[in-house]
């Protein structure tokens, strides 16, 4: 059997008194697209942030190809991070910079691209996120599903074979939410990466996910496929997902 | 116990970040373009109010010491003293006072708003260091700018003190000009620079810890900023001591 391509073992992590991860164990396959839930202030975010080493555990392994990310130095971690693209809640795009500037960034920086390719790679990205003739524009003129348009091209422009997704779709209107699915599912059908995404929007996890996770009280407490995570016996899951279909 | 906790760990964290950007500074990428950017907003835009600063404080000097050496029948002595006190202490000090407050402010404003708007995250997440990207150009662009800063202010320092002694007091030109390069050698206006050079360095270093750990939103930022420049004035003060025992 093939090594996991993420693995957390039993990550603990407390803020001052306040336990946000208790042991939480996760197991990603190469390829797969693993979607965590869980209620506001459950500790999602916490937990992608420690999968990519913003945040390092009190506790516990985040090992990603084998590899024991709190081990390395912060020279090698740097590079290791090659491996990934994280798209953020709000995009997270350099405001000094255009959207141009801003997805030629990660190419620039590895200085792996002449300035041709970087023009070509940049197009490209744009275009799969739909945002062609937007290169010269500045954050602050894009809308808020715009944004988050940019922050995947950013984040897909090194072709990472692991994608992070940061509450992509909270606090967009219907038809961005779904479009903003499809283009997820676009981006990990052509890169053929592992994606991890974190949601409280169980339509848009039930559209995207092949195995469902919902973090509870710092744990996982429940991994499924879609279909058998509707029917799952826990009386907070199935309050979580009808209270969902309500909401939509 | 907390504020002394606080400080030594904020002292600690001085010294690691001050590490790597050592470590940093002789790895590519190079960001000439942002050093030269840095370079300008430290020096080129900090030009006028240093100069103002440095134009009065000699002025000052000139009233002050005329007044008070007019007892002894000393006045001739007024050009040697003001231009050892620009040179030697006043433009570096005031320089690097105006200059922590213009732009050490600013740097801690800057970094803040990065932090609390995920950008820094972001940067981490493209593989790059905010270390080696921010910091090391802002520290090495404040270290070489302000000793330029100050030599030119000691230039209008000692020519504001010429005006008043001259014009307003009556000395005689050429006997003032004459005292002012008696007693004034090459080392005095070494150790001004070197003090300049150290100063800048803490003004950038400050400035970027305060901005780099800010927690709290946009009140956090506000803080952050106080901070970068409180510290900043009384670090240079105290090490201000330390550099002339040193140097003298």
């Amino acid at each position: 059997m093939s090594q996991p391509k993420i693995e957390l073992r039993g990550v603990k992590k407390s803020f001052d008194d306040k336990v946000v991860l208790n042991g939480v164990d996760l197991t990603v396959e190469e390829g797969e697209a693993v979607v965590i839930i869980g209620g506001s202030g459950s500790g999602k975010s916490v937990l992608l942030k420690h999968i990519i080493r913003l945040l390092r555990p009190d506790a516990g392994q985040v090992v990603i190809d084998g590899v024991d990310i709190n081990q390395l130095d912060f020279r090698e971690i740097t590079e290791f991070r090659r491996r990934f693209g994280m798209a953020f809640q709000e995009g997270a795009l350099f405001d000094s910079m255009t959207v141009w500037e801003n997805v030629a960034f990660p190419l620039q920086r590895s200085r792996r691209f002449k300035a041709r390719q970087i023009r070509e790679r940049v197009t490209e990205c744009l275009a799969m996120v739909d945002l062609e003739g937007a290169e010269e524009k500045m954050p602050s003129e894009l809308s808020g599903g715009m944004r988050r348009r940019v922050g995947f091209a950013r984040a897909i422009a090194l072709e990472p074979k692991i994608l992070l997704f940061d509450e992509p779709t909270t606090g967009l209107d219907p038809v961005i939410k779904k479009t903003i699915d499809d283009i997820i599912l676009h981006l990990k059908d052509s890169l053929h990466s592992t994606t991890v995404t974190i949601t409280h929007d169980m339509a848009s996890a039930f559209r995207i996910a092949d195995r469902i996770a919902m973090l509870h009280d710092g744990k996982i407490i429940a991994a499924a496929s879609p279909e058998e995570f509707r029917s799952v016996d826990n009386p907070y899951i199935q309050e979580f997902i009808s209270g969902a279909q309500i909401e939509h | 116990m907390q504020r002394l906790l606080d400080f030594f760990s904020g002292l600690g964290r001085f010294f690691q970040i001050l590490w790597r950007v050592l470590l940093w500074t002789p790895r590519p990428p190079y960001d000439v373009k942002q050093l030269v950017l840095q370079m300008g907003r430290v020096g080129v835009q900090s030009v006028p109010v240093v100069a103002l600063t440095a134009l009065f404080t000699g002025m000052v000097m000139s009233l002050q010491t005329a007044t008070v050496l007019l007892r002894f029948n000393a006045e001739r002595y007024v050009g040697s003293i003001v231009a050892l006190s620009m040179v030697r202490e006043l433009s570096c000090v005031i320089g690097g006072l105006v200059v922590a407050g213009r732009c050490g402010s600013a740097m801690g404003a800057e970094l803040g708003t990065m932090r609390v708007t995920e950008q820094i995250d972001a940067l981490e997440v493209l593989a790059t260091d905010p270390i080696h990207y921010l910091m090391v150009p802002r520290v090495w662009a404040t270290a070489l700018t302000l000793p330029m800063l100050v030599v030119l202010g000691d230039v209008i320092g000692v020519w504001g003190g010429y005006v008043i002694s001259v014009n307003l007091l009556g000395a005689n030109p050429v006997s003032y000009m004459s005292t002012t390069y008696q007693y004034l050698d090459l080392k005095d206006l070494l150790s001004g620079v070197i003090k300049a050079a150290v100063f800048g360095l803490l003004i950038a270093q400050i400035g970027c810890q305060m901005g780099f750990y800010t927690e709290g939103g946009a009140a956090g930022v506000g803080r952050s900023t106080t901070r970068a420049v409180v510290v900043a004035s009384v670090a240079i003060l105290i090490s201000d001591f330390f550099l002339t025992k040193i140097l003298f």
